[in-house]
């Protein structure tokens, strides 16, 4: 692709992409109104991890196998074949911060 | 050795700390001249029930997909074979998915670990340092020629997983009750447009754009990096997925 067609289309996308974000943002900005500092049940409550709430200490490590039980939760409506779609990929958590060197 | 120091070595306490069955250690006293007897095992219960809770509460998708019975079971052995190493209890688990690489009586689970990268992804992006936005007004003043050669900042609270497996589908199945996933690879953008993390699924290319990005590729070049993998990605798609998501903090462009 030239150069020239190349800037024209990521122009395109990007006008595409901030004209729907323009039109969709007031919205979000109502919903997260509605809902500030509430989150989903199940899902973030639990966004800070451990150790940022405190919890009651009194409770018996239970010592012992669940392995019966662990396919009566929902992986058990899970099936999935071995390397989903054959490709060599492995599961890798890579952060993106940014730590790029100063090039001025 | 003075009355006032302990005559119990640091590694027996501890050696005997992460063994259920281990003996009180010798030599361990109540602090009124006795032996400390069960206060050990009082003490060394409510270690294994803080770590358990750990996890419990640092792997809410393993949970809501496992189980607590079988979450549990997993970090009883988990908590003492990688006790924390540092004080930071928010950041306990991330030994958890290579842990579960190797968990035979899993092994059937292959996704598992994946689910536990997701899990710890979206805390650490919950931790991440805070950033503004960038100004989607800056993006549209500019001259449209000029947009294939800037660089993107991307904000630090993004994460990017990438898995062999429809993790999107099963995160999804687990807090929302989903269907059940197909079979396919998914991509995944963890970002914290406001104060909780968000989990999205990225369209093909998506990642490899964002990787282009993060090495400060200019957008020209990152989009180059997502044609390569796959035919004609979805660059507003990506785009708008980058605005929704709060993960742009600035741009540069070319002198």
């Amino acid at each position: 692709m030239s150069t020239i067609l190349k800037s024209a289309a990521i122009a395109g996308a990007f006008a595409t992409a901030l004209a729907a974000h323009a039109t969709s943002a007031s919205a979000d900005e109502m919903a997260q109104e509605k809902c500030f500092g509430v989150s989903l049940a199940g899902e973030n409550d639990c966004a800070a991890g451990p150790g940022t709430t405190c919890a009651g200490t009194s409770k018996v490590d239970y010592q012992g196998n669940a392995w019966a039980l662990v396919d009566a939760g929902k992986c058990a409506m899970i099936e999935l074949p071995a390397m989903a779609d054959g490709t060599a990929r492995m599961g890798s958590l890579e952060p993106l911060e940014r730590d790029l060197p100063m090039d001025s | 050795m003075s009355s006032g120091a302990s005559p119990v070595a640091q590694a027996t306490f501890r050696e005997a700390l992460l063994r259920p069955d281990a003996a009180v250690p010798e030599g361990l006293g109540d602090g009124h001249g006795g032996p400390a007897g069960r206060r050990f095992a009082v003490y060394r219960n409510n270690v294994a029930v803080g770590l358990t809770d750990a996890v419990l509460e640092g792997f809410p998708t393993l949970r809501a997909l496992l189980g607590e019975e079988a979450l549990r079971a997993i970090a009883a052995p988990f908590l003492r074979a990688h006790p924390p190493s540092s004080p930071l209890m928010f950041r306990y688990g991330a030994a958890l998915p290579a842990f579960l690489d190797d968990f035979a009586p899993l092994a059937h689970l292959e996704y598992l670990p994946d689910v536990a990268r997701l899990d710890l992804a979206l805390r650490a992006a919950y931790h991440a340092a805070d950033a503004t936005p960038l100004d989607p007004a800056r993006l549209s003043e500019l001259p449209p020629e000029a947009l294939a050669g800037a660089r993107l900042t991307l904000a630090p609270a993004l994460r990017l997983l990438r898995s062999p497996w429809p993790l999107y589908q099963i995160w999804q199945l687990a807090h929302h009750d989903g269907p059940p996933p197909q079979a396919r690879a998914e991509d995944l953008l963890i970002a914290r447009p406001a104060f909780d993390p968000q989990v999205y699924l990225l369209p093909p290319g998506g990642a490899v754009f964002l990787q282009a990005l993060a090495r400060g590729a200019p957008t020209a070049e990152a989009a180059d990096a997502a044609s390569a993998e796959t035919p004609a990605p979805d660059l507003p798609a990506i785009l708008g997925l980058l605005l929704q998501g709060g993960a742009l903090t600035d741009m540069e462009l070319p002198r």
